[in-house]
């Protein structure tokens, strides 16, 4: 079963220089904590998270600041104690270089933990739905760089069961090593982790695939396996090809399983999680603790001493850099992330998020070159190398010319950016910028299509309230008309009758009582 | 002779009797064109086209009266994906300048505001909150950027603010237009 597994591949793909053994010469090493942290309210997939503090209050370690504000979103915790100066537009580590809104804590220099809830160390007899919650009161997210909040991920209620967990330990990307390292360091914490998954969501099985550049890593694992005798974890080391740490390319590896386009793992019953974000699952259920920092990898030849560092949540790259060794004077760029799927930073004052796993300082020959853009030759290069087996030239072809319904229709949407097709373009096409932007636009459209249907409806609701109202104006009105005439004619032409017979009657009376006296005044 | 009028004035009648049938049978109430394009139009409601809506100017397009490069807001994506669908030639728009002119939400300077509720009748789509010599309000998320509350106010207490990018929705530029100089279009 074990070799049949092995013989699995995926579409594609590209050889590349790892750049790995730079940044794994040292042990992780804690940073201390700055004196200022800026937390984005806006560090996962989904909706910002709320604030629940305000700008003066003090904030031990640990304490909720701001809260998940939709069931996909995530809470974020103070990283270390002090005081919030500060809620506002801050500057985010996002390619478009704009602010976000963050909370801004300047640390006390105590580092005064909060009272934590209770560990769950007997999680396996507690119901699934509350290890969600705790999963969910730390504020998980998937800590490979998509941040999706992990206990919406975990909720599997409703939909296939679940029989595999595939723990991504692949790191493809180059340069980075943080997951390497922590695999190194925290085996048992990763093992402990996984436990705790496969208990959530039941799978029969768990495959760990990790990249054969990383022996290191696959033996620790292996070592904190046989010491807790865990029966159906199996450490699978593949080939190392970029990009096999594509959720849906290593599910390909491990299993053989197809998922479908627009489709979840779930759909072939698997469910893939990055081994950091394995490692916060074992400390918020088993500790209790908050996920307030993250191990980051520091490299490339800009800076001084590469390494891996493990870091609150919130602290400036600047800072991070410079407590690292600082730059050196080869450096030309800093990237956010690898150099395959990363971008590049116009600055380096941005706090270092969840999502957060490299910091590249580059030089000159790590940055890809961006020669002059030549028209696309239709060598079919980008179509060998797709790992999601698209044909990357004819959604260029199409977003270039901006027509997004014919990008769609070559399935833009199944486009990782894994950055293949760009890398080998022998005409220098920046592909994934081309597939970025058609993606930002057909947002755009959606958003606005959204936008206009909310127009509309709240439009027809209002010239509808108008005719009602017009309606029930005409309606009084009428009601009123036919009152008074009503009253007219019971009243009007009645009274007067009434009155005119009246004073009649009265005349008549009196004629009939006076007949006989003008008679005798009269009647000589 | 006979036979062939008989049996063509019957073939006659028994279409007409189906035709006349379905006519009441399928009947679709509304028009469906007008409904689609209706759609398409970035509901707005500005009156910026002359008509009194998107759906007035919708059904004017369907009847053929009116230009589809009438709409400012939807600018020439929805001028295109007009011609696409009643099958007419691109037009240039009738007001370039005004379809260049970055979306925009009103803002009521709430210091100024005297609570006149004019501004209130004028929105299309409800979108102030407010009562007669109460501070008013506008609900930013169901704004249009219109533009109708504007000329309303007596005391000239509304603003135009654009609508700044977020990350959130933030778009990458057009990868032409950063890497070489070459134009598109």
């Amino acid at each position: 079963m074990a070799d049949a597994r092995k013989d699995w591949s995926f579409h594609g793909g590209v050889h590349l220089d790892d750049h790995k053994a730079e940044s794994t010469g040292q042990p992780v090493r804690r940073l201390p904590i700055p004196d200022r942290l800026t937390l984005p309210l806006h560090q996962h997939i989904g909706l910002s998270a709320e604030p629940v503090v305000r700008v003066g209050d003090l904030v031990k370690k640990g304490q909720l600041v701001a809260q998940a504000s939709d069931y996909v979103s995530a809470s974020i915790h103070a990283p270390t104690s002090g005081r919030v100066v500060g809620i506002g537009p801050q500057a985010v580590p996002h390619p478009s270089g704009l602010y976000d809104a963050c909370i801004v804590i300047e640390s006390d220099g105590k580092d005064a933990w909060t009272d934590l809830p209770e560990p769950m160390t007997d999680y396996a007899t507690l119901p699934t739905a509350d290890l969600r919650e705790r999963i969910r009161w730390a504020g998980i997210v998937g800590l490979g760089g998509a941040a999706f909040p992990t206990a919406v991920k975990v909720n599997t209620s409703g939909q296939r069961p679940i029989d595999t967990l595939v723990i991504n330990a692949a790191e493809c990307e180059p340069y980075i090593t943080c997951d390497d390292m922590l695999m190194r360091e925290q085996a048992a914490d990763v093992v402990e982790g996984i436990g705790i998954l496969r208990h959530l969501v039941g799978a029969r099985q768990c495959l760990i695939g990790i990249e054969d550049n990383k022996p290191e890593a696959a033996e620790a694992l292996r070592q904190a396996l046989s010491t807790k005798a865990d029966t159906g974890t199996e450490v699978v080391v593949i080939p190392t090809l970029y990009p096999s740490g594509g959720e849906k390319q290593l599910i390909r590896l491990l299993t053989g399983r197809e998922v479908p386009s627009h489709g979840l793992p779930a759909a072939v019953g698997v469910l893939c999680q990055n081994v950091a974000t394995a490692v916060a699952v074992a400390d918020a259920v088993l500790r209790g603790r908050p996920l307030i920092e993250r191990v980051i990898t520091v490299t490339g030849r800009g800076v001084r001493q590469p390494g891996n560092f493990r870091v609150a949540i919130g602290s400036a790259a600047d800072f991070v850099i410079a407590q690292s060794g600082g730059y050196s004077d080869a450096v030309r760029q800093l990237i956010l992330g690898g150099p395959m799927m990363g971008f590049a930073m116009q600055h380096d004052q941005v706090p270092v998020t969840k999502a957060t796993n490299c910091l590249l300082a580059a030089a000159q020959d790590e940055v890809p070159a961006h020669p002059a853009e030549r028209p696309c030759i239709r060598c079919g290069e980008c179509v060998k190398v797709c790992p999601a087996q698209l044909l990357p030239q004819q959604i260029f072809w199409h977003a270039r010319a901006h027509d997004f319904d014919k990008a769609q229709d070559y399935h833009l949407f199944d486009c990782i950016e894994c950055g293949c097709c760009a890398y080998v373009c022998p005409a220098h096409i920046p592909l994934v910028h081309y597939y970025r932007f058609a993606k930002t636009e057909i947002w755009a459209q959606e958003r606005e299509r959204e936008k206009s249907d909310l127009a509309r409806r709240r439009h027809e609701a209002r010239v509808a309230r108008i005719e009602r109202l017009e309606q029930e104006r005409k309606a009084r009105l009428r009601q009123k008309k036919e009152a008074l005439e009503q009253k007219s004619g019971e009243s009007a032409a009645d009274p007067k009758k009434a009155a005119i017979e009246a004073a009649m009657r009265r005349v008549a009376a009196k004629k009939a009582a006076q007949p006989p006296e003008p008679e005798t005044p009269g009647g000589e | 002779m006979i036979t062939a009028i008989l049996t063509i004035a019957g073939l006659a009648t028994l279409f007409g009797l189906i035709l006349g049938y379905s006519a009441i049978r399928f009947r679709v109430e509304g028009d469906p064109i007008a409904d689609q394009i209706d759609a398409l139009l970035p509901q707005t409601q500005c009156g910026q086209c002359g008509f009194a809506g998107c759906r007035p100017y919708a059904e004017a397009m369907a009847t053929g009266e009116a230009e589809i490069n009438r709409c400012p807001p939807g600018g020439e994506a929805t001028m295109i994906a007009l011609a696409e669908l009643l099958g007419r030639d691109p037009v240039a728009l009738e007001d370039e300048a005004a379809a260049e002119k970055p979306k925009s939400v009103a803002y009521i300077v709430e210091d100024e505001c005297i609570g006149c509720t004019l501004c209130i009748q004028a929105c299309p789509v409800d979108a102030i909150m407010g009562a007669a010599k109460q501070m008013h309000t506008v609900i930013t998320d169901e704004c249009t950027g219109c533009e109708l509350c504007l000329p309303p106010c007596p005391v000239e207490c509304i603003h135009m603010q654009p609508l700044g990018a977020t990350p959130q929705t933030w778009k990458w530029p057009y990868p032409a237009d950063t890497v070489t100089e070459a134009g598109h279009g």
